[in-house]
């Protein structure tokens, strides 16, 4: 019974050497062609999954949102340069910015937003006269609306909003008539002094055609900025969005429906 | 500056960020006024040649001229605005129907079409008339504008009043549509609490007849000052001052609602009135350019004084009212963007001199249509007697 038992034992073990040996062979091979054939797809870590098997013009299988949590949000202005960075923003046209709000015992409330926040802010408001009951931060970007304004009333159709929910300007198109600027009730919308064309946040979609995510997103430190896919229930947005949270959005009764969505949102927020 | 945007300063409160910008400065604040004074000029033209308002018979034909002269530059303010303005014919080619502003060029289109055929055909009888007392180019030039046709038999001209009498009856609601439509460019803008209002065009077509018959009323006594015809000049008073009561009431209205249903947009407004706009609006617009005109209007047309005050107190009263248009439509256009859309803040707007879009480019855009005026007097006989008294008598 034992001895059975024991033959049985090396034959297995003979059995595992000859697949560890068949395994680092094949692994080899494979590693090798890895080595030879180039890797397009794998040259990013994919940040928002299944990206990278969007092959189609327009992302199709997804439904992006971006939440904001202001719960989070620490005022360090990374974000903002990030996003200066990627975009190389002229001085004095915001793509994205921080909001700083300050509430006093006497319910006055106070908002700035110096240079779009991309300082950070590390110094306190002098000018608060009474003690302060509440503070916090709110990043403002592009909110990427159902029901774009913007689009409503470009002339020539220069901004348009792809199948897959995105609001984008076509630069070659644009005429700089501003309409869209004054159109928008965000002010998230600028004239490009450089291509003297209209511009604005677009959640990265460079990016995120290459299943990065936006680079505000990416350098987060506090992880205030989300974004992802609502049709993935794995994802964090899709949980947040899904169950029971205090979630809102920027300017309501505008009926714009914006997909950017704010975790914990103030009253006081303009 | 380059004129993409011209920045403003903050004045109070929070502004959002890239609301420092005033991306529709001066020559947005001319577009409308331009193609406002269009469209009243040929509103004073439409009640002789549709309503025949016999007092107006003098200034008919020269009122369409003036709306022709100011119509060929009403698109040099938009052109010089945009910040790619060899793209602007893509308004044309790939229109997005969804938008207000993709109307423009064809609407302008076709109201200058309708323009210039019934001052052709108005002028035909004189055209073939100047064509046979011309020699060498002037000649060729009266060929062409009488578009070939030298019958001016009895037929003929009957013939040319029908025609006069449709075109300037169509053109009537395409003068009303042209800067009602303006008004709808700002109407629609639901961000901006100021220009939201189902009212703009309303207040945009009144102001336009206003500042249109107001325009014909200064430059005719600029051209002829002792000649000009004071029953005319009674008669445009009188309309002048009807159209200002709707014009001037409407605007009050307006902000009277806004303060009285007092909703959220209004505590914006507020301070925007009392802020960056006060002494442009309540000091200027309302109080010195439309209160005093008002009164020397109703004055001139209730009490019966003498020519030469009539021509007097109506030539102030006129160049007030095209300087109260002139305000109207900066405290619109400028005054919606002082307003941040964050509604918490206000900002203060000074043009520059020399800029793209500053003053010195305005006053040239503004001189531009009187020069168009002087050269198609060389072509177009403003008054003319005796065929004034043959179209006339349709």
């Amino acid at each position: 019974m034992d001895e059975l038992k024991l033959s049985e034992i090396r034959e297995e073990i003979q059995k595992d050497r000859r697949a560890f040996i068949k395994n680092v062979l094949g692994g080899t091979i494979a590693g090798s062609l890895l080595m030879v054939i180039p890797a397009g797809a794998m040259e990013f870590p994919e940040q928002i999954p299944g990206m990278q098997d969007e092959t189609g013009i327009f992302i199709t299988r997804k439904k992006f949102a971006f939440i904001v949590d202001i719960t989070r949000c620490i005022g360090c202005g990374s974000c903002c340069v990030a996003d200066k960075n990627e975009y190389k923003v002229p001085e004095g046209n915001y793509r994205t910015w921080v909001e700083r709000y300050i509430i006093d015992d006497h319910d006055n409330v106070f908002v700035d937003a110096p240079n779009g926040g991309l300082d950070g802010y590390t110094e306190p408001r002098e000018d608060v006269p009474n003690p302060v009951r509440d503070t916090f931060f709110v990043p403002k970007l592009c909110n990427m609306c159902e029901k774009p304004s913007c689009v409503q009333v470009c002339p020539v159709g220069a901004t348009f909003q792809t199948e897959d929910g995105f609001v984008l300007v076509d630069d070659k198109r644009c005429v700089a008539c501003s309409y869209c600027v004054q159109a928008c009730p965000y002010s998230v919308r600028f004239i490009n002094p450089v291509t003297k064309t209209a511009d604005k946040c677009t959640w990265c979609y460079h990016r995120v055609r290459k299943g990065l995510l936006p680079a505000c997103v990416n350098v987060c430190p506090t992880h205030a900025r989300k974004f992802g896919d609502l049709n993935d229930k794995k994802s964090e947005i899709y949980k947040i969005m899904r169950l029971p949270h205090i979630i809102s959005v920027l300017k309501h009764g505008m009926g714009n429906k914006p997909s950017l969505h704010y975790l914990g949102l103030r009253r006081e927020v303009v | 500056m380059q004129g993409v945007a011209e920045t403003a300063t903050a004045v109070a409160g929070y502004a959002f960020p890239n609301d420092f910008h005033v991306h529709w400065s001066l020559m947005i604040v001319l577009y409308p006024y331009i193609t406002g004074i269009v469209a009243g000029a040929f509103i004073v033209s439409s009640l002789y040649h549709v309503f025949h308002i016999q007092a107006l018979k003098p200034i008919a034909r020269f009122s369409l001229l003036f709306a022709l002269a100011f119509l060929a530059c009403a698109t040099l303010p938009l052109l010089n605005h945009l910040g790619h303005p060899e793209r602007a014919m893509n308004m044309f080619l790939t229109p997005n129907p969804s938008s207000a502003m993709a109307g423009f060029g064809y609407i302008y289109t076709a109201y200058g079409i309708v323009l210039i055929l019934e001052i052709l055909f108005i002028y035909r009888e004189t055209l073939v008339k100047l064509k046979d007392q011309a020699s060498g180019f002037m000649k060729n030039v009266y060929g062409v504008l009488s578009m070939g046709s030298d019958n001016i038999g009895a037929r003929a001209l009957a013939l040319d009043h029908k025609v006069i009498g449709f075109l300037a009856a169509i053109g009537i609601p395409m003068a009303c549509i042209l800067h009602g439509y303006v008004g709808f460019i700002f109407g629609g803008v639901k961000a901006n609490s100021l220009w939201a209002t189902p009212l703009m065009p309303v207040i945009f077509l009144l102001s336009a007849c206003v500042s249109g018959i107001a325009g014909i009323i200064v430059t005719y006594l600029i051209i002829k000052p002792r000649a000009a015809d004071s029953e005319c000049i009674r008669s445009c008073i009188k309309f002048l001052w009807g159209f200002f009561i709707l014009d001037f009431v409407f605007e009050m209205l307006e902000i009277g609602m806004h303060a009285y249903l007092s909703t959220h947009h209004w505590h914006a407004l507020h301070e925007l009135f009392w802020g960056p706009l006060y002494q442009s609006y309540w000091i200027y617009q309302v109080l010195i350019f439309s209160v005093i005109p008002f009164f020397i209007l109703m004055g001139l047309s209730l009490i019966r004084f003498n020519d030469f005050i009539v021509k007097l107190f109506g030539f102030i009263a006129s160049a007030m009212i095209l300087f109260q248009v002139l305000l109207m439509r900066w405290n619109v256009v400028i005054g919606g963007q002082l307003m941040s859309k964050s509604e918490q803040g206000v900002v203060s707007f000074h043009p520059e001199w020399i800029a793209k879009e500053g003053i010195i480019p305005a006053i040239i855009i503004m001189v531009l249509p009187l020069i168009i005026l002087f050269i198609l007097s060389k072509v177009f006989p403003f008054w003319l007697p005796a065929e004034s008294e043959s179209s006339s008598s349709k």
